[in-house]
């Protein structure tokens, strides 16, 4: 972390320059100064409340400081600064000699450092500051912590420095500012915070509080209760933002499915295979991007889901032509050719890119997230998905109903006979309607490299699962599909949180095995006098 | 008309010297050509062989299992490696529990179970330790489990592709959880190393040979049943419940009862085979029941050919055998292989192995 500290500074430093001059007299007494003169020239640099004036507390704290004749150096490496001017000084004088600081020297530097740091102007700086205070601050740290505290107007720090001086004042002797403290606790939202109040409310062996001053325990207890409440809503955010991107997830995973099973017919057990080569899709061209036009890199996506939409729709029309079409009213047929053409396509991927996964990197953008509270963090790749997965659904939905290809697929579902009749090119429908089907697995594809490894065996974990989305949902049907994936992603997020994953899976396995005897036709069937063939 | 003589009329002529030629085979051969011939000779068949074509005939019973359902009766299942699984894991108790303080931490529990450190069995492993009580576990675990399963699925009438999708849940389920350590089957690992069977230790070419000659007997047996049951009127039913379930129905019948038998039947099977397979190969564990191998015995049965209960055979032989060739010689082609030999079997040869033999004979009268 100091180094971090020390580099952020640097920054700054550099970012100054040229500054204007520190009291050289202050410099003069910190460099070669007594003990005493030290410790108040500490202060006064302090005082001074500056970038260089950090920079010079933080040279002596990392043993950078030294001296030669009368001038007073910050020396990293070979470069040299002089700490009065903040000028450069090249060449380096070649006599220089350390200045030392010894144990209570550095603990007033440190103490000065944080405190400098929560007044820094760079809100990262603060942040950084004031979460490793966060760690644990020190008594002597109160009245700057104070100071600080009246400046702030981060929503992000503010609550923190509140947190570490409610932590500091707890300690106090004093009933009332103990009392304050664990008020302000109370406020909190932070997973510290309650941290804080067990500690309070610690008991003895037999029982007995060790607290002795009942209106404090009493009023802990008030405060964790009101902080675990909010924590707890926390919890569900967390488990209710995970289980809708599972279900996003599961939607557009299955999402082709209900295209090419749904709407066609067709047993596509080679639907993972399609999802894994949009997910290859994405590697290569990402390996493009950083091998050809590493400026752009942050971007790939953008040529990456069209790129993954057209080689899974491609090889998904070729399969169509070659295998599929052969077998159309031969369901089980069906299921068993595309899992042979699953099997081919799995070995053909091992061959090219070899058995192990590859590294699928997100766009800069992707990393990180929003943090909620401080126990929830949403990850913005994950937001990413949920928003990728409402498009795609808006788009299919727009392609079905309101296209001329959507309405000759939707016809062709109803009554291939009479569509074929009234002049629809049946074969071709039904080749475009598998290439879509096909292509959205590819998006699938896509979107799953940013989230989760991308290996040969990706589909196979993915088939299942959108299997009993669509046969969940019903068959037919685009909205039974979407409420499925989200329906199924929720529960099995809620019930991870009471039996862990795989439990929580097998439950929903045996839910939708139950569920599919009560009802065969999914959640949402067709109505209609369809007798079978 | 006797049961004797019901029997004898199952094949005709040519079919029971086939059958006699496979006993002899079975009886006579292998236990000749591998424990009376001396080692060095041309003739000696290795432990290997005689271990691998032990598999093929547990293989070639679950064939028959599945050309009962899906041959004859029209039902597709991809969980039929659940059945074989389960009666193989029954069969893995009683031997692990018959390793007993040879195991590598010389304790009275199996290695596994030390190692999460449990002090005693779980209440489902009591009475594992008699051969007997896990005979029977073999048989009623998959049959109950069958007929539970296929009870709601049938009467709800689940049938086609859907019911193919929920029994592909079911294994992938039961894999979920047996993969759990704390399901108390092994975890991943499953059960291996075991050291005796009955108190014969496991490993000899005695034990081995008497388990290929228990398991031969067994495949014909079921052979025979099968056989029996297709051609008499209730598989004369199965069949029509595969062409047309509603005019059965119309007719007077309740499909549910015939299916619900022929499902149960079938899975029974498959567990008695899992049994006799694991003594043979020395390992049981989860990925046995990964949706992959349930799918994979649909294609022994449509090499084969379905609705022939020979075909079966042959596709169980056939597959396994190129298998264990590819395996060791090109294993990065066995995908491949058995990827298009399922496109192509769908495609091409629709009635498998035994659709090409009858297409000869025809091309020959």
């Amino acid at each position: 972390m100091r180094v971090a500290y020390s580099f952020v500074l640097c920054c700054l430093l550099a970012l100054s320059l040229p500054a204007r001059a520190l009291d050289a007299e202050v410099v003069r007494k910190f460099a070669f100064g007594e003990s005493d003169e030290q410790v108040a020239a500490v202060a006064a640099l302090v005082a001074e409340g500056d970038a260089q004036a950090s920079a010079l507390l933080q040279a002596l704290a990392d043993g950078q400081l030294q001296t030669s004749g009368k001038q007073v150096l910050i020396v990293k490496g070979e470069q040299g600064i002089d700490a009065m001017t903040g000028q450069k000084v090249d060449p380096l004088p070649a006599e220089r000699e350390d200045v030392n600081a010894n144990n209570r020297l550095r603990r007033e530097l440190a103490t000065a450092l944080a405190a400098l740091k929560l007044i820094s102007p760079d809100r990262m700086v603060r942040l950084a500051a004031a979460k490793e205070l966060s760690g644990g601050a020190e008594d002597a740290m109160l009245p700057l912590l104070k100071k600080a505290l009246a400046k702030e107007t981060d929503p992000e720090i503010k609550p923190m420095l509140e947190i570490i001086q409610a932590a500091l004042e707890l300690k106090s002797t004093d009933h009332a500012t103990r009392l304050g403290a664990i008020r302000i606790l109370g406020l909190s939202n932070n997973s510290n915070a309650k941290t804080l109040l067990l500690s309070v409310l610690e008991k003895t062996p037999d029982g007995k509080y060790i607290e002795t001053d009942e209106e404090v325990y009493v009023e802990a207890q008030k405060s964790l209760r009101a902080v675990e409440g909010r924590l707890a809503w926390g919890d569900r955010i967390g488990v209710l933002f995970s289980g809708v991107s599972l279900g996003s997830i599961l939607l557009l995973a299955a999402l082709g499915l209900a295209i090419t099973y749904g709407l066609m017919g067709v047993i596509n057990m080679a639907h993972g295979e399609l999802i894994m080569i949009g997910a290859y899709t994405t590697y290569v061209i990402q390996n493009l991007f950083k091998a050809h036009a590493p400026g752009l890199f942050d971007w790939y996506l953008l040529v990456a889901v069209p790129g993954a939409f057209l080689a899974a729709g491609l090889v998904g029309i070729a399969l169509e032509r070659t295998v599929i079409r052969f077998l159309y009213g031969r369901p089980l047929e069906t299921l068993l050719a595309t899992w042979g053409i699953s099997l081919f396509l799995i070995q053909l991927v091992r061959t090219i890119f070899g058995a192990q996964n590859v590294q699928v990197e997100n766009p800069a953008w992707m990393s990180g997230g929003i943090e909620v509270f401080t126990n929830v963090v949403l990850p913005y790749s994950r937001i990413a998905i949920i928003f990728f997965a409402a498009l795609v659904l808006v788009l299919v939905w727009l392609m079905l109903t309101r296209t001329r290809l959507g309405l000759f697929v939707r016809g062709v579902t109803q009554n291939r006979m009479m569509a074929s009749c009234v002049g629809v090119r049946t074969p071709r429908v039904d080749m475009l309607a598998f290439g879509l089907g096909s292509g959205i697995a590819g998006l699938a594809g896509c979107a799953l490299s940013q989230i989760g490894n991308v290996g040969p065996d990706l589909g196979q974990s993915y088939i299942v699962d959108s299997f009993m989305v669509v046969v969940l949902g019903g068959v037919g049907q685009l909205a039974g599909t979407v409420y499925a994936g989200l329906g199924l992603g929720l529960l099995n997020k809620i019930l991870e949180g009471w039996s862990g994953a795989v439990l929580a899976k097998i439950a929903i396995l045996v839910f939708i095995i139950i569920f599919i005897q009560k009802r065969p036709q999914g959640l949402f069937a067709l109505k209609g006098r369809v007798t079978e063939s | 008309m006797g049961l004797s003589h019901k029997i004898t009329r199952l094949y005709g002529a040519k079919g029971w010297a086939v059958i006699f030629a496979f006993m002899v085979v079975v009886l006579v051969v292998f236990p000749l050509l591998n424990l009376v011939v001396p080692k060095d000779s041309v003739f000696y068949l290795s432990d290997y062989f005689v271990a691998l074509a032990g598999k093929i005939m547990c293989y070639a019973m679950v064939a028959l299992a599945m050309d009962l359902i899906w041959g004859y009766t029209g039902i597709l299942s991809l969980g039929h490696g659940l059945f074989f699984a389960l009666g193989g894991y029954a069969m893995g108790m009683y031997l692990m529990r018959s390793i007993g303080l040879d195991g590598v931490y010389h304790s009275p529990l199996p290695d596994f179970m030390v190692f999460l450190d449990w002090k005693a069995y779980p209440w489902y492993w009591a009475g594992t330790s008699s051969f007997w009580y896990c005979a029977l576990l073999v048989v009623l675990v998959p049959g109950l489990l069958a007929f539970a399963f296929g009870f709601f699925a049938f009467r709800s009438r689940i049938k086609g592709v859907y019911f193919s999708i929920i029994t592909q849940a079911l294994t992938f389920a039961f894999m979920l959880l047996f993969f759990r350590n704390d399901t108390g089957f092994g975890g991943n690992n499953g059960f291996t190393d075991f050291k005796r069977i009955l108190d014969f230790p496991i490993a000899t070419s005695e034990t081995r040979m008497a388990l290929f000659v228990i398991t031969g007997l067994t495949l014909m047996a079921t052979l025979l049943l099968a056989r029996y049951l297709v051609q008499s009127k209730f598989g004369r039913v199965l069949t029509a419940i595969r062409d047309a379930e509603s005019r059965v129905m119309f007719s007077g019948y309740n499909p549910l009862w015939y299916k619900l038998f022929i499902w149960t039947l079938s899975a029974v099977i498959c567990g008695i085979a899992g049994a006799l397979y694991v003594p043979q190969v020395g390992i049981i564990n989860p990925s046995e029941m990964s949706p992959a191998n349930s799918i994979e015995i649909a294609i022994w049965v449509a090499v084969g050919g379905r609705g022939t209960l020979v075909g079966a055979l042959l596709g169980a032989g056939i597959v396994n055998g190129a298998k264990s060739w590819f395996t060791v010689a090109f294993p990065e082609y066995w995908l491949f292989f058995l990827g298009l030999l399922f496109i192509a079997v769908t495609l091409f040869m629709p009635k498998g192995v035994m659709g090409l033999v009858d297409q000869i004979k025809a091309r020959r009268a």
